[in-house]
């Protein structure tokens, strides 16, 4: 293999695992350490200039951080990411002063945002500090999107939205909030210089099976339904109540119903309970506010005596795989099941709709009726009209939302000062030795044997009997820092300086985790089986490096490196050094040109 | 030193042996010796053949004297029996023990001042009277705890860290051990895993006194241009006769060499030593060849190493001296102490 160009920017990344998955790519480990420390409003910073609503994603986000961390490879649970960056949010204090203001001399530029969700917010967030005066449309009479309209306030307290989402309007957005846009043409005959769609996946998909009709008054799309509950406009449901679908919007609405009259609430699903959509502790959250999740269901009916609902019935179905390994799912032949219930929640999905873009706006569309929009720029093929979040590719969720939104703010920044949207401007990286003395580290490189902490909850009765109360009380402090402890710190990387290493094999001794291997030399495939063990994670990279003495390799595989710090502590030469890797992603106003 | 303690998490694939142990189940407490001593390394290999070969754990009692190398015994196998004696009185205490229990396994460590200087009669009279052991010398050729002086095993005309060079001559403890009757005789490098790790599981399976002397890079004070004991020097001298595959009783031969490059020794106790020669014409099983192997090349300034010496019927202390078969410890009260009439009796014999 050839060796490893460590200078190269994507590799010290890709070992940050967490930070490489997340599409914000906020620097977790480094956030962590200042929580481990109790620099809260620190910690709270480099998230809100990464993913702009830490207190909002501390509680809601999909975190794909944490199938990816590396702590989870090591042992059973990835560290608790996603609640520790909740602790950031609840005891940071007042950070108003580190925001940015409104004060900022304008630069003329004039940009609409369509839909006041996670990316319009994102776009303005980044823009407004540049000089832009920003508009934001919502048919909403406050902002905020699908954080506001679709999550359920014992998930997520309006107070943490409303702060959140103040933090950007206090910059200076030109709010024109209760203005729903009907014509995108309209919007473009206007003297924007820019205009960017971010207005969501506001269409619940319906189920149209025998019986929708007739049972219509108690048949309720998901979404519609936790919006009208967000908003006051529904406060019961009946009794009985059964929920189609097996998304995190199915999750929300079946806990919703058990909060506002639902006793038998049941989540009934098409497929397996492994291949649900739901996040994995959504489910369990739905599980044990007493929910069933019933699978391999399929919907055939809906059942109604003199136009009122009374139960539904479905085919049980097995999953068959077939040759090329797809799922088919296959009628059992069993007699139907038919469940009875006063109302159904569907939630089988969402959909874009344009129906305010006319389709001769200068607009391409793609045959699934959807804009084409370039993935890097998020440029539709009209160039003044940008898209992010659920609006640009379908439906995701707020973290990719925040990430279209600083691509969309960099591409229009760009555009408007008349230069190619293409050219991205690159990350700012930093990488230095984290060595104190001998055996000393700036991190604390002592790997602690804990495993994942759970978060508190609040009691079941009285969460169940209030729909505003939060159900997750979040860390405390003290197990917030124990919890922050369990980190890897893999931003601190292994650095190996071969012409510096006398081949004592120290580091090969030491390693806890049979990471360092010297050997001879090979084709990647040959080598991954020669190791002290054997690299079988072909997503993760070896580490190599060649010019020692022996003429050997040195090959690391990064897998379940814990950072510890052991092979440099232990090299006499210092050819091993931990150094810290930090990215600062691009954001708009930065220059293509500067290093 | 290191302060923070090795972390408990391991690698998610590490093999277990048959009796359900890691490799990091045979680990002791982390090395308080200098970074990048070749001494961490032997303690590496003595991990790992006591891994392979499944020792339990408390079927070993590990012994050393004083000075670095005697230090390692607390950096591997936690959990076996040890004991830290006074300088170069290892070979006695080891010797005692042995006498008193013969169903451990004894691992005298010991380095080149213990045993070549002030153990110097402890070593010898130990190898000579032929007690089942495996004995290992770290040896570096300075003494690391006084700071770098030349030890006995530093050779003639090697260069201090200052450049001086030492006029003794050296003493060659793989020479003594095969003119004293060592059954087995092997000497390695520890930067050389793949040869000294055999090497030790051979020594840990031989039913006698088996000697091995490892060269070990003391990285503070001789690791240097001008010393025949750094890491560069001993890999550039290298002279490997031979590498070994060590196949436990157990196990069937399952890869096969060329002929006439490969020689199969059986030890008495079943398990057999695969060697594959290096220099065709080494014998390893012919004693006085190998004692002038070992002085032509060390003319020529190489470093011999491999497995020098192996008598695959070696007699033990025990047999010489017709002891009891069972140890000490699981005696009753009345075979240990017979009575006033046994002891009459005795007396009366010697009379």
């Amino acid at each position: 293999m050839k060796a490893t160009d460590i200078a190269e920017q994507d590799y010290f990344h890709k070992v940050v695992d967490c930070q490489w998955a997340c599409p914000a790519h906020t620097p977790v480990p480094e956030y962590i350490r200042l929580i481990a420390a109790g620099r809260y409003a620190d910690a709270y910073m480099i998230n809100w200039k990464s993913n702009v609503f830490p207190g909002v994603l501390g509680r809601t986000c999909d975190r794909p951080c944490e199938p990816a961390c590396r702590r989870g490879r090591v042992e059973e649970q990835p560290v608790a990411i996603c609640r520790l960056k909740r602790v950031a949010a609840d005891y940071k204090g007042d950070i108003s002063d580190r925001l940015p203001g409104a004060d900022v001399a304008k630069n003329g530029k004039r940009v609409a945002c369509v839909g006041a969700g996670p990316a319009s917010l994102t776009v303005a967030r980044d823009l407004l500090p540049l000089g832009y005066e920003v508009v934001v449309y919502d048919g909403d009479a406050r902002a905020g999107g699908m954080i506001r309209s679709q999550i359920p306030k014992f998930r997520l307290p309006e107070s943490v939205i409303d702060e959140e989402v103040g933090y950007i309007a206090d910059m200076g957005i030109t709010p024109r909030y209760g203005e729903k846009i009907d014509s995108l043409k309209g919007l473009l005959a206007e003297d924007y210089d820019a205009i960017f769609v971010g207005s969501g996946a506001p269409r619940g998909r319906d189920l149209d099976i025998p019986g929708r009709q007739e049972a219509a008054a108690n048949i309720h799309i998901g979404i519609d339904w936790l919006s009208s509950v967000a908003f006051g406009h529904i406060d019961k449901i009946g009794k009985r109540v059964i929920v189609l679908g097996g998304g995190n919007t199915a999750m929300d609405c079946c806990r919703s119903s058990r909060r506002l009259g639902g006793d038998e609430v049941k989540v009934v699903v098409r497929s397996g309970f492994d291949e649900m959509k739901a996040s994995p502790w959504e489910k369990d959250d739905a599980m044990n506010e007493d929910i069933p999740i019933l699978n391999f269901l399929v919907p055939k009916a809906f059942l109604h005596e003199n136009g009122n609902l009374t139960g539904m019935s479905f085919d049980k179905v097995e999953a068959v795989y077939d040759e090329k390994g797809r799922r088919n799912l296959v009628p059992t032949g069993e007699p139907e099941v038919v469940i009875p219930c006063d109302d159904v929640l569907v939630a089988v999905g969402q959909e874009n709709a344009f129906p305010w873009i006319e389709r001769d706006a200068g607009l391409e569309f793609d045959r699934w009726n959807m804009p084409v929009v370039n993935e890097v720029t998020m440029q539709s093929t009209n160039p003044r009209v940008f898209f992010g979040g659920d609006a640009a590719f379908g439906p995701k969720n707020i973290i990719w939302a925040v990430a279209h939104g600083h691509a969309a703010a960099i591409s229009i920044d760009r555009f408007c000062r008349g230069e190619d949207v293409t050219e991205r401007p690159p990350h700012q990286i930093t990488i230095s030795s984290q060595k104190m003395g001998i055996h000393e580290w700036s991190y604390d490189n002592d790997i602690s044997n804990d495993g994942r902490f759970k978060v508190p909850h609040a009691d079941k009765a009285i969460a169940l009997n209030n729909i505003k109360v939060e159900v997750e009380l979040g860390f405390d402090d003290r197990l917030a820092y124990k919890e922050a402890e369990r980190c890897l710190n893999c931003d601190i990387q292994t650095v190996f300086t071969p012409k510096l290493c006398i081949e004592c094999d120290a580091c090969v001794d030491i390693c806890p985790m049979d990471c360092i291997t010297f050997t001879e030399n090979g084709e990647e495939a040959d080598l991954r089986m020669r190791l002290m063990a054997p690299a079988l994670n072909l997503t993760q990279d070896l580490y190599i490096a060649d010019g020692l003495k022996t003429a050997r390799i040195m090959a690391k595989d990064e897998d379940v490196c814990l950072h510890c710090g052991l092979c440099a502590e232990r090299c006499p030469t210092g050819a091993w050094d931990m150094q810290k890797f930090l990215v600062d992603m691009a954001k708009a106003g930065a220059s293509c040109n500067s290093h | 030193m290191t302060f923070i303690t090795k972390p408990k998490l391991h690698h998610p694939k590490l093999p277990t042996n048959h009796l359900g142990f890691t490799r990091r189940d045979y680990e002791g407490a982390v090395s308080t010796l200098c970074a990048g001593c070749g001494h961490d390394s032997i303690s590496a290999a003595i991990i790992q053949a006591c891994f392979e070969l499944a020792i339990e754990p408390h079927r070993i009692a590990k012994l050393s004297g004083i000075g670095c190398s005697s230090k390692t015994p607390t950096y591997f196998l936690g959990n076996s029996h040890g004991f830290n004696s006074v300088h170069g009185r290892m070979p006695s205490v080891l010797t005692g023990a042995n006498m008193a229990n013969r169903d451990l396994i004894y691992l005298g460590v010991s380095g080149d001042g213990d045993s070549a200087s002030i153990g110097l009669g402890q070593f010898a009279h130990s190898i000579r009277r032929g007690v089942n052991m495996v004995y290992i010398v770290e040896n570096n050729g300075v003494y690391g705890l006084t700071k770098g002086q030349f030890s006995a095993t530093s050779d003639r005309g090697s260069k201090s860290k200052r450049g001086v060079p030492n006029n003794d001559e050296a003493i060659d403890l793989v020479s003594m051990a095969l003119q004293l009757g060592a059954t087995y005789v092997g000497r390695s490098f520890s930067g050389d895993k793949a040869q000294l790790v055999p090497l030790i599981k051979g020594a840990l399976l031989h039913q006698g006194a088996a000697f091995i002397d490892c060269v070990s890079p003391c990285v503070a004070f001789n690791n240097h241009l001008g010393s025949t004991k750094s890491f560069d020097y001993v890999r550039e001298h290298n002279d490997a006769v031979n590498r070994l595959d060590i196949i436990p009783e157990r196990s069937e031969i399952v890869t096969d060499y060329e002929p006439g490059q490969t020689q199969t020794v059986t030890q008495h106790d079943g398990s057999m030593i695969r060697l594959h020669k290096l220099t065709p014409e080494y014998d390893p099983q012919d004693r006085v060849g190998a004692m002038n192997f070992l002085q032509q090349r060390y003319a020529l300034g190489e470093i011999v190493t491999g497995l020098l010496y192996l008598d695959p019927e070696p007699r033990d202390l025990h047999a010489y001296l017709n002891t009891s078969a069972t140890p000490f410890n699981e005696l009753g009260e009345a075979e240990l102490c017979p009575g006033p009439d046994a002891l009459e009796k005795f007396n009366a014999s010697l009379r």
